[in-house]
């Protein structure tokens, strides 16, 4: 027992590996269930229009066709997921007057199969009155711009405001100020497996909802309230999940028509998004437009920061409310600005609804600030890792009024990164290092959706062979919380890994969660697990200790499976064992073990934060404009490391994402509607654009957290755009303020840049 | 009108009715139930339905079933050897190479497609091998370190 851990930190295979490498994994895509239909959605093809009528009379006739919903099916509900605040509750998800998107569902259809269902969309008839829409947030906030919802004054949702310090007076005091305007584009989730739902609603008016979903959760809850069910007459059971990414934590419009269909007739229906629909009619990431001002005296030290951004919100809440605070909240991070002020305007707009994706409005906020400060450390003639050294977070830091740091790395992450950039040495032409700083939540302290549930719970069960039965609500979309969670319990128990069974997010069976976004799981999620092991061992120790007779002086404990005396381990006794003996000796009572998890006094965001900085080398081609991603490194802490292989993971497919972010990945419309929505037109990096990726993992430990575990998921998507205009800049010697960085626009820069020179010789 | 079909897949010789105009994907997952084998797009840009076919990895929402007459077909469930896996699943196992999954079965079956025809590639081989499947989680590069592992030699294969 010399190693610190039996379970924790080791490489395993992750707990749902075999079936998901040999295509034995089921997917809610790949649910059919006895005398199920095929469901299809028909949506708005106006951007703004008034709904006349609906005539769905000769698709109702149609052969093959069993069930027709509108609206006029539905208990006339809005719903959203900020449940504490109805007004922000804006979506009837089938719209009964008025459509507000190019996308917007009207209504569904349930055949035999999926050729008969679309066929049937088009013998239904919607008059539709075309209205005047909008389409960016910066017209929606005019004067005259057409409304989104009626009575919504500059078609602004939602404000947020953030202030500490006093930001004007120690703009008086500082030595350089710079002012820019950044612009961040949009960006689709585009999970590998479309949106989908299997509803099957029986006689006996229960329903039964599988769902592709990142919060079964709140999809149990929102469904309820929109078919006017009891919450526990409604069971969501969350198959394996083709990937979330934070577009999946709402209600969408396939589990809700497959849910509304099957409880009008009785029958299971299925419903899959087709691409077309996964891009154009679910929601993205939100599009932002900044103004931010810093100040800095001289040597670099930052005294102030002003920031304000406008999301186009597009035509529904969602998320938004949250993406448009968190944008604001991480403009600051990670540094110690002492004085700072965000304003954040959230416009409706007439297009596809925008909300959380992986960053949750932190990557447009780090790609901001960690283009502004290089830019303010070229002007202040200062090393752009001494600047951020100089403002960067440090442990038991407090941002006012907002946060408590606990455990922070940063500093250990830029030596790191610095030592990297030195030791790289002098770069061929045309390439460049840029770095970023970032840092990021382990899941949020927001109850908007009110829930009176912990924010975590797990429940344990020891049978008498001493396998283990976990059950969490929590989700695992791919991230793979499953094997986290099972590895957290299995080290706190004493157990193997192989000892653990986990049954995960079926409403039905386990404990509320609020489910997989914010990077919550591990830290929130794992603590709960951890104490559920943590009864459950407790009540195993009991009988122990009466069996082994021992002292009431000595604590035991279990590793290893074994049940030993900390002090005298070599008097121990099987855990297996025990497991028997226990149950027997407790009248035949299962074993149980709780636990549940809710922050308290950890400040309004976070209980806890990760760090970590990234250099991006590139190649720009000064011709063509042309940039290649070459190397990726990233100094990263997350407090104690659970699954070495996830983490190593989640920071390859973060830069996948974020790189393409930066790139290449952009959502162009033409009069609201999305010009690119398939994968061939859709521009991801490929295997081929993928750079070299490096990884330093850097030591902390976080109190908070399980063993020491803290967020390690979406963090680590914020880096790397401004990362990679830092890099351009360095290479080539021009500044791109607006994502993605195509080609066009460095050879655009370049153009006006040499033109620059030429005046000025 | 129905048209015959016979295709052999994990060498199971099946003869079917099936759609002229049915696509070897719906064949594959719908009347053989074989769904280990994904569809992303529907046009070929994602790669998450490439299976084998006689030797050569396709996508197969882009092949109409009917022009695999005759063809013998390997998707993921023919990967392992009974209850053993092949060495492409466990490395990507052990290199972490997937993460949801979904894209898992036509990433497995284009680096078999690929190691078929060059047993030992080059690291820009397999990047080039796997070029057309689309991965949203895992950034490629620990499944490119599975293939390289493979490749090496590290799993012995059993059939």
């Amino acid at each position: 027992m010399s190693e610190k851990y039996s379970v924790i930190g080791k490489n395993v295979h992750r707990v749902d590996g075999t079936e998901k490498v040999t295509g034995t994994a089921k997917y809610t895509f790949d649910i059919v269930l006895p005398n199920m239909l095929y469901g299809k959605i028909l949506r708005s093809p106006y951007a703004s229009a008034k709904i006349l009528s609906i005539d769905t009379s000769k698709a109702e006739k149609m052969e093959g066709v069993y069930a027709v919903v509108t609206a006029k099916d539905t208990i006339h509900k809005k719903q959203g997921i900020w449940r504490r605040f109805p007004e922000l509750c804006d979506e009837e998800i089938l719209c009964s007057e008025r459509v507000r998107y190019i996308g917007d569902p009207v209504a569904a259809v349930a055949a035999i199969d999926e050729y008969v269902a679309e066929e049937a969309l088009n013998l239904i008839d919607v008059e539709y009155e075309p209205l005047p829409a909008v389409f960016n947030q910066m017209d929606a906030i005019k004067e005259d711009a057409p409304q989104v919802h009626d009575g919504v004054e500059l078609n602004i949702n939602v404000t947020r405001h953030i202030e500490w310090g006093d930001v004007d007076e120690a703009f008086k005091h500082c030595d350089v100020i710079r002012e820019d305007h950044f612009v961040c584009s949009s960006q689709a989730h585009m999970c590998m497996e479309t949106h989908c739902a299997a509803a099957s609603y029986s006689y006996d008016g229960k329903l039964t909802v599988w769902a592709s979903t990142q919060a079964s959760y709140y999809t149990q809850v929102l469904l309820a309230g929109m078919l006017g069910m009891r919450e526990g007459d409604v069971r969501v059971i969350k198959p394996p999940v083709g990937g979330g990414f934070g577009g999946k934590f709402e209600l969408d419009s396939a589990q809700f028509c497959a849910a509304l269909l099957s409880k009008k007739i009785c029958r299971p229906v299925r419903i899959v998004l087709t691409r077309e629909e996964e891009f154009t009619a679910t929601k993205r990431r939100t599009p932002i437009v900044y103004t931010s001002r810093i100040g800095a005296k001289k040597d670099g030290t930052i005294l102030a920061k002003e920031i304000r951004g406008i999301t186009d919100g597009g035509a529904y809440t969602g998320m938004g409310a949250t993406a448009l605070y968190l944008t604001g909240f991480f403009s600051s991070f990670p540094y110690k600005y002492p004085n700072y002020r965000y304003d954040g305007y959230r416009a409706y707009t007439n297009t596809e609804p925008t909300s959380a994706m992986r960053g949750f409005g932190a990557p447009q906020a780090v790609f901001v600030g960690e283009s502004q400060i290089d830019m303010l450390a070229a002007e202040l003639g200062i090393d752009p890792i001494e600047i951020r050294r100089k403002n960067g977070m440090t442990p038991g830091y407090e941002v006012p009024g907002q946060a408590y740091i606990q455990s922070c790395g940063l500093h250990q992450c830029l030596d790191k990164i610095d030592e990297y950039i030195k030791q790289r040495g002098k770069l061929p032409p045309n390439h460049g290092i840029g770095v970023a700083a970032y840092g990021f939540m382990s899941g949020g302290i927001f109850n908007w959706f009110d829930t009176p549930y912990s924010f975590s719970s797990a429940i344990v069960r020891v049978s008498i062979d001493g396998k283990v039965d976990l059950f969490t609500g929590a989700c695992d979309i791919g991230q793979g919380s499953d094997t986290t969670l099972s590895m957290i319990t299995a080290e706190e128990l004493g157990v193997k890994l192989s000892d653990i069974r986990i049954h995960a997010a079926d409403t039905g069976i386990c404990p509320a969660d609020l489910g997989a976004w914010g990077s919550r799981e591990t830290l929130m999620n794992g603590n709960a697990c951890k104490m559920a092991a943590a009864d459950a061992k407790r009540q195993l120790i009991e009988f122990a200790a009466a069996k082994m007779g021992v002292n009431i002086v000595h604590d035991l404990d279990i590793r290893d499976c074994w049940i030993y005396l900390v002090d005298r381990p070599e008097r121990r006794i099987s855990y297996y064992d025990i497991c028997r003996e226990a149950i027997r000796g407790k009248d035949g009572e299962t074993i149980i073990g709780r636990g549940h998890y809710t922050p308290h006094r950890k400040g309004m965001i976070s209980p806890a934060y990760s760090f970590g900085v990234q250099a991006v080398e590139v190649e720009v081609d000064p011709e063509t404009g042309k940039m290649k991603l070459v190397d990726v490194t990233t100094a990263h802490e997350s407090g104690t490391v659970i699954n070495p292989v996830g983490i190593t993971g989640q920071l390859e497919g973060a830069i996948m994402m974020a790189g393409g972010y930066a790139l290449c990945e952009d959502q162009p419309m033409d009069q609201g509607k999305i010009l690119n929505p398939s994968l061939a037109d859709y521009k991801v990096i490929h295997s081929l654009d993928m750079p070299e990726t490096n990884i330093i993992e850097v030591d902390t430990f976080e109190p908070e957290g399980p063993f020491g575990a803290k967020e390690a998921g979406e963090g680590l998507t914020n880096p790397t755009a401004g990362a990679i205009a830092n890099a351009v800049r360095n290479a080539v010697g021009v500044t791109i303020t607006d994502l993605p960085i195509t080609p066009e626009k460095i050879l655009k820069a370049l153009k006006a840049k040499k033109e620059k020179e030429k005046k000025g010789k | 009108m129905l048209k015959e079909l016979k295709l052999t897949v994990n060498g199971q010789p099946y003869e079917l009715s099936i759609h002229p105009r049915a696509l070897l994907v719906e064949v594959l997952r719908e009347n053989l139930g074989l769904t280990g084998t994904k569809r992303g797009c529907n046009e070929g840009a994602c790669g998450a339905c490439t299976v084998i076919m006689n030797g050569k990895s396709v996508k197969s929402c882009s092949v109409l079933a009917l022009s695999a007459n005759g063809a013998e077909i390997t998707t993921v469930e023919g990967l392992s050897n009974g209850a053993e896996l092949h060495p492409l699943q466990k490395a990507f196992l052990d290199y972490g190479g997937y993460q949801c999954g979904f894209c898992t079965a036509g990433m497995l079956m284009s680096c078999k497609g690929l190691l078929n025809m060059f047993p030992n590639p080059t690291k820009e081989q397999i990047r080039d091998g796997i070029d057309g499947n689309i991965c949203r989680c895992t950034g490629y590069n620990s499944i490119i370190r599975a293939v390289e592992a493979v490749s090496r030699g590290d799993y012995k294969e059993t059939k």
